[in-house]
């Protein structure tokens, strides 16, 4: 496969796109999917055969507004449908080029549509996951070929550096300085992982990018290892997510066949394999030591660190691991240069992330939006605020180990640094809002229950000190908590952060943490009623 | 290596064995391919027999403590058979504040079963998952394999009344 190969597949498709006056773009993601996108799609075809319009049906990746599903979109029209039922196939057929359905039609003249800048989900909603001709047809694999016919490897690590561009799974180590500790790292085997067991409650990034854009990532992958020098990549994907594995497979298959992966790719030296490993719903293995140990078919339990999987990782050699999200970043930071991709964002946190917005709110999705943007512009302006005329409390980032965020300080920048000093966390990107009905200290427990049950029991202030934790919160919620034993709650929340071994048991103590700072008063309102009780019992 | 490739029959002379077989050789009877294999084996079973475990073990020479310790950890296999239908409850963060647990309880009230539990007469199996990544369709659960979003309890129920006829 070389550029004028790559460049006919995509002239052939955009030839072939000119034969139709119009394309009807279905959403077939899991989310549309439940709600009978398969069957819409099934209708507008048979309509469209019927009606013998030049027209084509295809099923596209997710458009971002999940709660509206099914979504249809019309090209070159830009006309968009919600809630789209297969009876009304016929007549969106038949109003075709003419005035657009109007009970259906959603109004993308919105803050939501407009205020997203779209890097990752650049493809999402436009191509067809299915077809890597689709792919290509949209610029897709030219970076992996410059990459490999005119780069070297420093040169491709060094454009990364440039670009800021810094991890996506949550912590935000910088892209660049991972990739060149992985290649200086010696050893004749490498690896290059990518997590994408998106563990986090209330978060589905990865699935939509997987599941919307796959071959973005296999082609950020495969350069990612040309990059370090390895020849087999994992991607590590929960089992509960299906389709996504499906639409890897296929990705995986198609690009085989076009000598995009596999041996001598592009035509030159440079092999690599991509194999799909399975999760298998242990939150944990989320953690890059816990995800090695389950690709090598044990328990996922994390190691401690040093060494690092950049030096003794997967089997003991070097081993690149990076999120969904970072890789899908990597072909448009080559194709469209370091510079480019550095404009965007703030000084620290360049690009751009992927939010799923939900909870308590008008907008629930898939959001893009540049970094520095604030909380109230995601959650007022994209967001739509909260529903029923209720007013906001706070909002949850960055999953069981990331904090609440109250209204004072929604006009924070969204970026790793400012995050971490509200006692949250930029995390994969989960952002649930919640409304003043929400009982925070339910909330806190709700997360230290989940943080309990995952704990994967290896060392003993997450195993112990979680199940702790959580008979405390009971304890508060049942009203039979004293002021002591919210002395006690804190000092264990803080034994548990600086003592656990890895990233679970630090971080399951930041729900506790966050809402006592930001709501104590509703602790203390149950310890003064339990107070109020005893004292009672005692006359 | 030529211990691990001898041919060890299987438990039983049931079809679905050979599936299983086919995923051990193409990993080349290798041990760190057990968690893949007992995917496999739960897909084509339902669950994990103890037979099950045993046979793995000796085909891929794992010690069987790895194996069962291994299968307990991973929330996603299942030790004991599942009911002829299944409900997943979604209680991800989203689906909790819009009120998945209320789901959950009408259903132990109706039925008598909590998550992880299976009805007496092995109709219907109930569980619930940390997060299904439907979150836009919040509460959602998984009704025999398909996903189905903004529920009521009383629909959930419904559903599972049908069954249970």
């Amino acid at each position: 496969m070389i550029n004028e190969e790559l460049n006919r597949i995509a002239e052939h498709e955009h030839e072939e796109d000119q034969k139709y006056e119009h394309h009807i773009c279905v959403c077939m993601e899991t989310a549309c999917i439940a709600s009978r996108s398969d069957q819409v799609k099934d209708a507008l075809t048979q309509a469209v055969a019927e009606s013998g319009s030049r027209c084509k049906v295809k099923g596209v990746g997710c458009m971002g507004l999940c709660s509206a599903g099914p979504l249809v979109k019309l090209e070159p029209e830009g006309v968009m449908y919600q809630n789209v039922t297969p009876e009304d196939a016929t007549e969106i057929v038949q109003k075709l080029g003419d005035s657009p359905v109007s009970r259906l039609e959603c109004n993308t003249n919105t803050p939501f549509f407009k205020r997203q800048t779209k890097i990752v989900l650049e493809n999402s909603g436009n191509l067809d996951p299915e077809r890597i001709e689709d792919y290509i047809a949209a610029d897709g694999y030219l970076a992996l070929n410059n990459v490999l016919t005119t780069m070297s490897s420093s040169e491709t690590i060094a454009q990364i550096s440039k670009s800021g561009l810094r991890g996506r799974g949550g912590a935000g180590f910088p892209v660049g300085l991972k990739w060149s500790t992985v290649a200086k790292s010696s050893g004749n085997r490498k690896f290059v992982i990518c997590n994408a067991d998106e563990g986090d409650p209330g978060a589905f990034m990865d699935r939509s990018v997987l599941e919307g854009d796959p071959h973005a990532v296999l082609e950020g992958m495969t350069i990612a290892a040309y990059a370090v020098g390895a020849n087999q990549g994992y991607i590590y994907v929960r089992a509960e997510y299906p389709l996504a594995v499906e639409r890897v497979k296929t990705a995986i298959r198609q690009s085989k066949k076009l000598g995009l992966l596999g041996e001598n790719i592009c035509g030159t030296t440079f092999s690599f394999n991509i194999d799909i490993r399975l999760g298998a719903g242990a939150f944990v293995c989320g953690e890059e030591t816990a995800l090695i140990a389950s690709i090598e078919g044990r328990a996922g339990q994390p190691r401690p660190r040093p060494p690092y999987p950049a030096e003794y990782g997967l089997w003991g050699c070097p081993t690149l691991i990076n999120n969904v999200e970072s890789y899908a970043n990597i072909a448009p930071i080559l194709r469209k240069g370091a510079d480019w991709f550095a404009s965007i964002g703030t000084e620290k946190s360049k690009g751009t992330k992927v939010f799923a917005l939900t909870g308590q709110i008008v907008n629930t999705g898939l959001i893009e939006v540049p970094m520095g943007i604030t909380l109230r512009e995601i959650i007022f302006d994209i967001g739509g605020g909260i529903p029923d005329g209720k007013k906001f409390k706070a909002v949850q980032t960055g999953g069981p180990g990331g904090g609440c965020i109250p209204e004072e300080y929604l006009d924070v920048a969204v970026e790793y640094e400012s995050l971490v000093k509200l006692g949250s966390f930029m995390g994969s990107g989960g952002m649930i809002v919640m409304d003043e009905t929400s009982d925070m200290v339910e909330i806190a427990k709700y997360f230290m229950e989940f943080c309990m049950t995952e704990s994967c029991g290896k060392c003993v202030p997450c195993r112990v000190g979680t199940a702790q934790i959580h008979n405390l919160l009971d304890k508060v919620t049942k009203r039979e908590a004293t002021v002591d034993d919210l002395v006690m709650l804190e000092r264990l929340c803080d034994t548990l952060r600086n003592t656990s071994l890895c990233g679970l048991g630090q971080g399951a103590p930041n729900p506790v943490v966050s809402t006592m700072r930001y709501f104590r008063h509703e602790y203390e309102a149950r310890l003064q009623e339990a107070h109020d009780e005893t004292a009672f019992l005692s006359h | 290596m030529l211990r691990n490739q001898k041919k060890l029959a299987p438990p039983s002379d049931d079809k679905r064995w050979r599936i299983v077989e086919a995923t051990m050789r193409r990993h080349g009877y290798d041990s760190n391919a057990l968690i893949e294999v007992l995917h496999t084996v739960q897909e084509s079973f339902g669950y994990l027999e103890e037979d099950s475990l045993r046979y793995v073990a000796a085909a891929l020479s794992v010690p069987l403590s790895r194996v069962y310790s291994v299968a307990t950890f991973y929330h996603f296999f299942n030790l004991k058979p599942q009911g002829e239908h299944s409900c997943v409850v979604c209680m991800g963060t989203a689906c909790y504040i819009k009120g998945s647990g209320a789901i959950v309880e009408e259903i132990g009230k109706e039925f008598g079963i909590a998550p992880g539990q299976t009805t007496p007469d092995n109709k219907v199996s109930l569980l619930s998952a940390r997060c299904l990544g439907s979150c836009g369709l919040a509460p959602a659960a998984v009704l025999d394999g398909s996903v189905a979003g903004k529920l009521q309890p009383q629909q959930v129920i419904e559903r599972i009344r049908e069954w249970t006829k």
